[in-house]
C-alpha cells in the first residue's frame, strides 16, 4: 500500500502518537518475552502509544496499549513492531 | 518448613477469586469478607494465601480464596503457578475451588476477559465479576451486564469493590444453589482445542464490538497526574519528596509512641520486679522476657507508619511509577526498582523491610533483596555509632562547614549502602539466575483514591505478622540469651562482673580469639553475645562486662570516657566497620527464616555478612595500625 505500513520498532516511535501494533517479534534475549507481551496486550491489529520516557537515556518507556499502560524496557518494547495509527476521522 | 500453611480445611463450599492484577479483586475480598481473613503462605512457596470467609443467606459458611492476580494461564512467575495450580487442583495441600469468580475491570474488558476465557475452559462453574462498575460509568463505558452474560455462557454481576454492599449482588447470586452445580458446557470441549492468547483476542474483539464497547477512552485524569509524576525532571523531584516525607514520619511520628512503649516496659519490669523474689524466676522474667520482648516492640510505631506510607502508594497507584523512575539505577545491580522501598524501609528496621519484600513477584530479585537488606544501616545501630564515634572521633569542623563526628556517621550510612549495592552487583554479576536479563513488563495502574478498608486491613495483616513473630521465635531466642547470660552464676565470692562466669562469658573468650586479628578484646567479644539480641543491647553490654552500676542513657556516657582510654583507634574503627556489615540481630535472621522460607538462607545470610564484617574489619584494623592508630 502506501509508506505508512513501514515497521517501526516501538522503543523508537514519537511519544504522544498513535500507532498500531503490526508483531511481536522473538529478541535475541529471551524467547519467552513476545508471549508475556501478547498476554499483556500487544497483540496486532492493537492502538499503542509511548506516553513517557524516564530521563536519562528513555529506558523505561511507559506505553499504553488499550486500556492498559505498562512499563516496558528498551530492549522489550524493541520486540513490538508498530506502523503509525491510521488517520482517525474526524 | 512454612509453619504458616493450613492443611486442615473447614468444610464449606470454595470459591476462588481471580483476575488480573490492579482489578480491584482485593478489594472485593476485602469486601466481602471483611476482617475474616487469613494470611499464609502456599505450601512450599513465598507466595501469599489469603482465605476468608463469610455467610451467605443460609447461614452456611462460605470460604474464599483471594488467588494472586494473573494476567493469563500461562505461568510465568511463582503467584501465577500458584493461580493456575490452584484452580487446575494441582496445588499442594489445597482444595480445587467448587466455583470461580472471575473479578474482571470494568474499564478494562479488553484484557480482562482473555482471563475469563481461559478460566471458563477449566471446567468449574465460572461467575463474572463486572468490578469498579461506578467506575467505568464515569468514564462513559456502559457495560450490559446481561448481554455481556449472554454472550459468554456465564452468569455477569455488577460490583463495586470500594463501596459498602458493592458486593451484595454477588453474594444474591452465589446464594443460588443451582449455580453451583451447574455444569459447564463449554468446558471439556474447548478445553481439549489448543488455546491462544490471539484467538481468545479475537473472541473478546467480537464480543466487544457486538457489545458497542470495542471503543478506546481516554484516562484523562491519570494521563494527567502521569505528565507530571513520570517527567524526566519532575518525577524524581517528587519522587525525593515523597521518600523525604515519609522517612521524615518514620523517625519523627514515631517518637512518641515509642517513648511509650519504652515507659511501659520499664512499668511492667519495675512492678514486676516488686511482686517477685530475687532469683532466677525474677531475672528471668525481668531481665529476659520484658527486656527482650520489649527491645523488639518498641519498633512497632515505625513499622505501622512505614507500613501506612507504603499501602497508601500502592493502594492509590504511586509505587509502580517510583518504581518506573528507579528502573535504571536498581538494574544496574540487577534489581528491579521493586527493591528499592524494602530497602530504604531497612534504613528504619530490616525487619519491614524484609516484610515489604512481598511487592517484588520476580524471586530472585526478593530473595537478592531480602539478603543485602540488613546491610542498610537500621536505626538500632545508631546508638553503637554514637557511642564509639563520641569517644573517639574528635569534635571538629573541617574546612569550618562539615562536622568531622556528622561526616563518619555519614560515612557508615553509605558504607552499608555501598555494601548492599556491591553484593547485588556481585551476584548479578557471578551467577546464573543474575546474568539472566528478567522483563520489567511492570503495569501503570491508572490512579485512584487509596480505599481506607484496604489499607487498614492490609495495616492490621502486617501487625499481626509482626507480634506473631515476637510472640514466636523471637522470645524464645532472647530466653536462650538471657539463659546464656545468667548461667553459670559467678562463685561465692567472685570479684569480676557476673557475666564473665556464665556461657556467654565463655563463648566471648573464645570468640575473643577469633576476634583478636580484628583488634577486639574480650570484653568487645564477650558483649557482642548478648548484642545479636538487639544491636543496641550491644552497649548495656559493654556496660555490664566493664561492670558499670549505670543503666540506660548513663551508660553510654560513662562507658565514653573508659573505651576512649582502654581501646585503640584502631579497634574502635574496626569495631565501628564490623556494626556496618555483622549479622547482628536475631529478630532479622528469624524474619529472614519466614519471608524466605527456610533455615537456609538464615545460615547463608548470617554466613556471608560475618565473613564480610570480618573482611571488612580486618582491613581497616590492620591499615588503621599501619598509619600509626594503634
Amino acid at each position: 500500500m502506501n509508506d505508512d505500513q513501514r515497521s517501526l520498532c516501538l522503543d523508537r516511535v514519537e511519544a504522544g502518537m498513535p500507532y498500531a501494533v503490526l508483531q511481536v517479534r522473538y529478541p535475541d534475549a529471551a524467547a519467552d518475552w513476545p508471549q508475556r507481551l501478547e498476554e499483556l496486550g500487544f497483540l496486532p491489529g492493537e492502538r499503542v502509544m509511548v506516553m513517557a520516557r524516564a530521563a536519562p537515556g528513555g529506558d523505561p518507556l511507559a506505553v499504553r496499549v488499550g486500556h492498559s499502560t505498562y512499563a516496558l524496557r528498551r530492549q522489550e518494547a524493541a520486540c513490538v513492531q508498530v506502523k503509525p495509527w491510521p488517520r482517525e476521522p474526524a | 518448613m512454612n509453619t504458616a500453611v493450613i492443611h486442615l480445611h473447614p468444610s464449606g463450599p470454595l470459591v476462588a477469586l481471580i483476575g488480573n492484577p490492579n482489578c480491584g479483586k482485593s478489594a472485593l475480598f476485602n469486601l466481602l469478607t471483611g476482617s475474616r481473613q487469613k494470611v499464609a503462605n502456599y505450601a512450599g512457596v513465598t507466595v501469599e494465601r489469603k482465605e476468608g470467609r463469610y455467610l451467605n443467606a443460609a447461614g452456611k459458611t462460605v470460604r474464599v480464596l483471594d488467588l494472586p492476580g494473573a494476567y493469563s494461564l500461562h505461568p510465568r512467575a511463582p503467584d501465577e503457578q500458584v493461580t493456575c495450580d490452584v484452580l487446575a487442583g494441582n496445588a499442594a495441600g489445597e482444595k480445587r475451588p467448587d466455583l470461580a469468580v472471575c473479578v474482571v475491570d470494568a474499564t478494562n474488558l479488553r484484557r480482562s476477559l482473555r482471563l475469563v476465557l481461559a478460566v471458563r475452559r477449566q471446567g468449574m462453574p465460572v461467575v463474572v465479576a463486572l468490578n469498579m462498575a461506578d467506575r467505568a460509568e464515569r468514564q462513559g463505558i456502559h457495560v450490559d451486564a446481561e448481554r455481556l452474560s449472554a454472550e459468554l455462557g456465564v452468569p455477569v454481576v455488577r460490583t463495586v469493590g470500594v463501596m459498602r454492599d458493592g458486593d451484595a449482588q454477588l453474594r444474591r447470586l452465589l446464594d443460588d444453589p443451582a449455580l453451583w452445580r451447574r455444569a459447564d458446557e463449554s468446558g471439556a470441549g474447548a478445553a481439549a482445542a489448543a488455546a491462544s492468547t490471539r484467538g481468545d483476542h479475537e473472541t473478546v474483539h467480537g464480543i466487544l464490538q457486538r457489545l458497542g464497547l470495542d471503543r478506546l477512552v481516554a484516562h484523562e485524569p491519570s494521563d494527567r497526574i502521569d505528565r507530571v509524576v513520570l517527567h524526566p525532571l519532575a518525577g524524581p523531584l517528587i519522587l525525593l519528596a515523597v521518600m523525604f516525607l515519609m522517612f521524615q514520619a518514620v523517625f519523627a511520628w514515631a517518637e512518641a509512641p515509642m517513648g511509650w512503649i519504652e515507659a511501659a516496659t520499664a512499668w511492667v519490669s519495675e512492678g514486676a520486679s516488686a511482686l517477685l523474689a530475687e532469683g532466677w524466676l525474677r531475672s528471668l522474667i525481668v531481665d529476659g522476657l520484658i527486656a527482650g520482648v520489649g527491645g523488639v516492640i518498641v519498633f512497632l510505631p515505625q513499622i505501622v507508619i512505614l507500613f501506612f506510607f507504603i499501602l497508601l502508594l500502592e493502594d492509590a497507584g504511586y509505587l509502580p511509577r517510583a518504581a518506573f523512575l528507579l528502573d535504571r539505577l536498581m538494574a544496574r545491580v540487577g534489581l528491579s526498582a521493586r527493591s528499592f522501598i524494602p530497602l530504604l524501609s531497612s534504613h528504619a528496621c530490616a525487619i519491614p523491610g524484609i516484610m515489604a519484600t512481598r511487592t517484588i513477584a520476580d524471586p530472585r530479585d526478593r530473595l537478592v533483596t531480602i539478603m543485602i537488606a540488613p546491610l542498610m544501616a537500621c536505626s538500632a545501630r545508631l546508638p553503637v555509632y554514637a557511642l564509639l564515634i563520641g569517644a573517639f572521633i574528635p569534635q571538629r569542623q573541617i574546612g569550618g562547614l562539615v562536622e568531622l563526628q556528622g561526616l563518619v556517621l555519614l560515612a557508615l550510612y553509605l558504607g552499608g549502602i555501598g555494601g548492599a549495592l556491591a553484593v547485588a552487583w556481585v551476584l548479578k554479576r557471578f551467577t546464573q539466575a543474575g546474568r539472566q536479563v528478567r522483563p520489567l513488563m511492570m503495569e501503570l495502574p491508572q490512579y485512584h483514591w487509596p480505599a481506607a478498608r484496604n489499607v487498614l486491613l492490609g495495616l492490621w495483616q502486617r501487625v499481626l505478622i509482626f507480634l506473631r513473630r515476637v510472640g514466636g521465635i523471637i522470645l524464645a531466642l532472647t530466653v536462650l540469651l538471657w539463659l546464656l547470660a545468667s548461667y553459670p552464676a559467678p562463685p561465692e565470692g567472685a570479684t569480676a562482673a557476673a557475666i564473665e562466669y556464665s556461657f556467654a562469658g565463655m563463648l566471648g573468650q573464645a570468640l575473643a580469639v577469633i576476634f583478636a586479628p580484628i583488634g577486639f578484646n574480650w570484653q568487645i567479644s564477650i558483649a557482642l553475645v548478648p548484642g545479636m539480641a538487639a544491636r543496641e543491647v550491644a552497649v548495656s553490654a559493654l556496660g555490664t562486662v566493664y561492670a558499670l552500676a549505670a543503666t540506660g542513657e548513663d551508660t553510654a556516657a560513662a562507658l565514653m570516657p573508659l573505651i576512649a582510654q582502654g581501646w585503640s583507634l584502631a579497634t574502635a574503627l574496626s569495631l565501628l566497620v564490623w556494626f556496618v556489615f555483622a549479622p547482628q540481630c536475631l529478630a532479622t535472621l528469624a524474619t529472614v527464616k519466614r519471608e524466605a522460607g527456610g533455615w537456609k538462607w538464615v545460615l547463608v545470610m548470617a554466613g556471608y555478612l560475618f565473613a564480610l564484617a570480618y573482611l571488612a574489619s580486618f582491613v581497616t584494623y590492620r591499615t588503621a595500625l599501619l598509619l600509626g592508630a594503634g
